[in-house]
């Protein structure tokens, strides 16, 4: 937000559209063949200017916003929190701190609804806010490029800075991966390739500069060569932006990728970028690269330059439903509703959605939180989700061409409906990453990712079980075994036990006769 | 299983506007400018033949549909059996009597379609399965062409005429009927004469202002493989069906020709006669009947082509490119069943790629 003046001069922009323009034309040469290229609704919600969220007088903060194990809470219901503070600390191996977004008293530790179609319940701290503010003092290294890189990473950890592209993987988990795996390429990803949504977008066009300190922070970290910044070219003024902030570092290049969904997947961002093609039953830290956000970069330079942890982030509301689309920082556990009313509703949204409306999440009502992975709240009018109904599948085979796998969703799908699920699993299931591509080009309007997440799911329930079963027979087996074995030593024993029976009586026996024989010779 | 009524909804949330009756109807009108220009060529009988085909195979689909207990409206306006029909009408003698149209659109959406399960379940194109069953049944009627005679001109039958003919009441006269180029050269041949005799001096050299007697798809052969190439821009199909099948005929016949120009067709006759242009763009690139991936259409479409040319040259019949396109059918599952696309990180066997190789790659 600070380098405003310095972005609107013209110079820089003529000379960066020139180059946008040469480098389109070069990108829709090479444009991949994968992927759809829906209608992306970013503007005018992506030019509207950020805005702050007033603070809202409950927060909401859930253990679980993170993939591994929740966090476990260190605070107790009625005590006073400052901005800041640990209020659950990781548990396990992969896992994230949860920090208090602002300061003011400990309401209620226990469950509320999940961001989650299913409505379920987990468990959440709630904040009753003070409005003050205040924040824990904090101490932040003065040159953190001095400190070894196990040192920088373990600043992220404390900070609970998990991947903000949607995995919410944590981040200092994946960077000592990395610095492990001996990666020579960062790539960063700010293709958000989502129709709707642009809260990258905004982080790129107002915290360029952060945005790069904190790609620098993750190269030092991993001891990654070079940092590649994967941007859509549907964001002239972010490209722009992120070229300026880069200019002088020689390491970080930003390179305009075509837009093309799912340009923001990461094995399709690697394969764009690198021409590396990430091996099915690998992660891309095998193949010397991994792949943060642009969000998450900018939560790292957070995180170690001004000692703050992850408890605030950009959220896009947008959809035909929104009085004002948008972008607003908004502090973690903020209500959805809260973020709508800001917003205004212009009618009574059709259907919420967590994320973006290729992958995202039915919300079941609005009174769930944002979490760190909340990139966009979308409220659809009737008009946008009218989902005609399905019709048979008439092979026309325009979802393989837009599976960015290579797979081929009609056969799955009809492997599927009869209940093969081991003939869809041979197509490849286990390799379908649920972009929705497929579903999204089918004339005939198939719910394909439907079919494949139900597959899965009974794939992984059938898995389990024979994993259950054949530890059942496992246990059984040693058992009978064991009984076995026990059975042979018992029977050994007393076979060991009458022999040496036998022995001894054979022994008296002798011993007897010698001493008749004694007697005898004696007598003799 | 309709997971349609599941709740709740899940992603993707937003779907494109494509619909299968938009692409049919887009396939329909790209048709229009070649069927309009046959109706010129062949005068009402070819008009009234038309209708009742079409008619016929909307009919007996929704007669199937009826059978089944659905209603047939929704079905109907997908604009598949319209389609279908339409196809079959191209490929008919366009002065055929009534009862062919009708016996072929019924035969072609009832029995090559509806019978499979309807739409997407057929395994056999059902325009090329009625033509053949036609042809087989009916070979005169079949096989009896007529040069073409625009209709302002004085030798076209006149609407009460037209009536007349396409009902089947008054006999063709012979001085207009005609043989198509590739019956025509089959016969020569086998009564001895090469082609370099037999071709001289005919009208078969003006073919490419549409003279050249034979279907409606077949005289217009050109105008068909114009709307072929707007389908292509218009990505409703892939290049890959229509220009393997044009290799598939072409590469034979220009080698073949190369060497006794006497014996077998120059391939610009080959491209332009019969149903060599409606196949490549219209009947081969059927959705439902062929393989799904890149490389099995190339083999599909390729199959086909060579297939024709085979059947033309040493077959039976004149014409190949329904037999051949219904045998390329029969092979698209062993086709989808080897040829599968790639998937990304694996090799074409499907093990994972290995990750040093891609690791070494920058």
């Amino acid at each position: 937000m600070a380098q405003t003046g310095e972005r609107d001069q013209p110079g820089f922009r003529l000379k960066d559209n020139a180059m946008g323009l040469i480098e389109k034309l070069l990108h829709n040469l090479k444009a991949p063949r994968w992927g759809v290229h829906p209608d992306d609704h970013k503007r005018p919600a992506a030019d509207a200017p950020l805005r702050t969220l007033p603070l809202p007088s409950r927060l909401y903060v859930p253990l679980l916003q993170h993939v591994g194990q929740p966090a476990r809470p260190v605070v107790l219901v009625g005590q006073e929190v400052r901005k800041g503070q640990l209020i659950a600390e990781p548990q396990g191996r992969i896992s994230a701190p949860v920090h208090a977004p602002t300061s003011g008293r400990i309401a209620a530790i226990g469950e509320i609804t999940a961001p989650h179609p299913s409505g379920l319940p987990f468990e959440a701290i709630t904040i009753e806010t003070d409005g003050h503010d205040r924040a824990v003092e904090v101490d932040v290294p003065a040159d953190p490029f001095t400190l070894a890189p196990a040192e920088v990473t373990a600043l992220i950890s404390a900070a609970g800075v998990v991947g903000l592209g949607g995995a919410t993987f944590p981040s200092s988990v994946k960077l000592a991966l990395g610095k492990r795996s001996e990666i020579t390429t960062l790539i960063v990803n700010g293709g958000e390739c989502e129709p709707y949504l642009s809260c990258d977008d905004r982080v790129m066009r107002d915290r360029a500069a952060d945005v790069i300190d904190g790609v620098r922070l993750m190269l030092h970290c991993t001891g990654a060569r070079e940092a590649l910044v994967g941007i859509e070219d549907n964001k002239p003024e972010a490209i722009a932006a992120m070229r300026r902030a880069a200019a002088r570092f020689p390491e970080i290049k930003v390179r305009p990728v075509p837009a093309r969904y799912p340009m923001g997947s990461d094995r399709q961002l690697i394969e764009t970028l690198t021409g590396k093609e990430v091996p099915s039953d690998c992660r891309a830290a095998d193949v010397g690269v991994i792949v943060n956000n642009v969000s998450t970069a900018n939560a790292v330079h957070r995180a170690v330059r001004r000692g703050e942890p992850l408890i605030e982030r950009i959220v896009t509301i947008n959809g035909g439903a929104v009085w004002q689309p948008g972008n607003i920082l908004a502090p973690i556990g903020t209500l959805a509703a809260d973020l709508l009313a800001f917003a205004g509703l212009k009618s009574e949204p059709a259907r919420l959605v967590m994320g973006g409306p290729m992958m995202g999440a039915v919300l079941p009502h609005a009174r769930v939180p944002i979490v760190k992975g909340s990139a966009g709240i979308l409220a659809f009018n009737e008009d946008e989700v009218a989902i005609p109904e399905a019709g048979p599948c008439i092979r026309c085979g325009n979802c393989v061409q837009a599976c960015p796998i290579g797979l081929l969703p009609l056969e799955m799908a009809a492997n599927v409906r009869a209940g093969d699920l081991q003939a869809a699993a041979s197509l490849g299931l286990s390799d379908c990453i649920s972009c929705g591509c497929c579903a999204y080009i089918c004339p005939s309007h198939i719910p394909l990712v439907q079919y494949f997440s139900h597959a899965k799911g009974e794939l992984w329930a059938q898995e389990r079980d024979k994993l259950r079963m054949e530890a059942t027979r496992k246990l059984a087996a040693e058992r009978a075994v064991r009984l076995e074995r026990e059975a042979a030593e018992k029977s050994e024993a007393a076979a060991r036990r009458k022999a040496e029976r036998d022995a001894a009586k054979r022994a008296e026996a002798a011993a007897m006769a010698a001493a008749e024989n004694a007697v005898t010779e004696a007598a003799e | 299983m309709n997971l349609n009524q599941l709740q709740p909804p899940t992603a993707p949330h937003s779907l494109s506007a494509n619909s299968v009756s938009r692409i049919m109807l887009t396939v329909l009108a790209t048709l229009v400018p070649a069927t309009t220009f046959g109706f010129w060529l062949y005068g009402w009988p070819a008009l009234f033949l038309w209708i009742i085909t079409v008619l016929a195979a909307l009919l007996g689909e929704a007669a199937c549909l009826k059978l089944a207990g659905n209603n047939a409206l929704p079905t109907l306006s997908d604009g598949s059996a319209l389609v279908t029909g339409w196809l079959l009408a191209l490929s008919l003698p366009p002065w055929a009597p009534w009862w062919i149209g009708a016996v072929g659109g019924l035969f072609a959406t009832m029995l090559a379609k509806q019978v499979f399960g309807g739409l997407g379940y057929n395994l056999f194109n059902p325009a090329m399965v009625a033509r053949v069953f036609l042809l087989i049944s009916f070979p005169v009627q079949m096989t009896v062409w007529i040069a073409p005679m625009p209709i302002t001109s004085a030798a076209a039958p006149g609407f009460h005429d037209g009536l007349l003919i396409f009902l089947g009441n008054i006999p063709k006269p012979d001085a207009i009927a005609s043989a198509s180029l590739l019956g025509f050269a089959k016969t020569e041949l086998s009564r001895g004469t090469d082609l370099l005799h037999s071709l001289v001096g005919s009208a078969y050299g003006i073919s490419l202002a549409g003279a050249r007697a034979g279907s409606l798809g077949e005289t217009a052969s050109l105008l068909i493989a114009a709307g072929g190439l707007v389908l292509l821009t218009l990505r409703i199909i892939a290049w890959h069906i229509p220009v393997s099948m044009i290799a598939g005929i072409a590469i034979p016949a220009l080698v073949a020709n190369a060497i006794d120009p006497a014996r077998y067709l120059d391939v610009t006759s080959h491209l332009l006669s019969g149903g060599a242009m409606l196949g490549a763009f219209y009947i081969a690139t059927d959705y439902v009947t062929s393989p799904n991936s890149k490389a099995g259409q190339l083999v599909f479409g390729f199959g086909c082509g060579f297939l024709t040319y085979v059947i033309r040259t040493w077959g039976g019949y004149p014409e190949g490119v329904a037999f051949a396109v219904l045998v390329l059918n029969a092979c698209t599952p062993v086709i989808d069943r080897y040829l599968k696309p790639r998937i990304l990180g694996r090799n074409w066997r499907g093990a994972p790629l290995d990750p040093a190789v891609e690791r070494a790659k920058s």
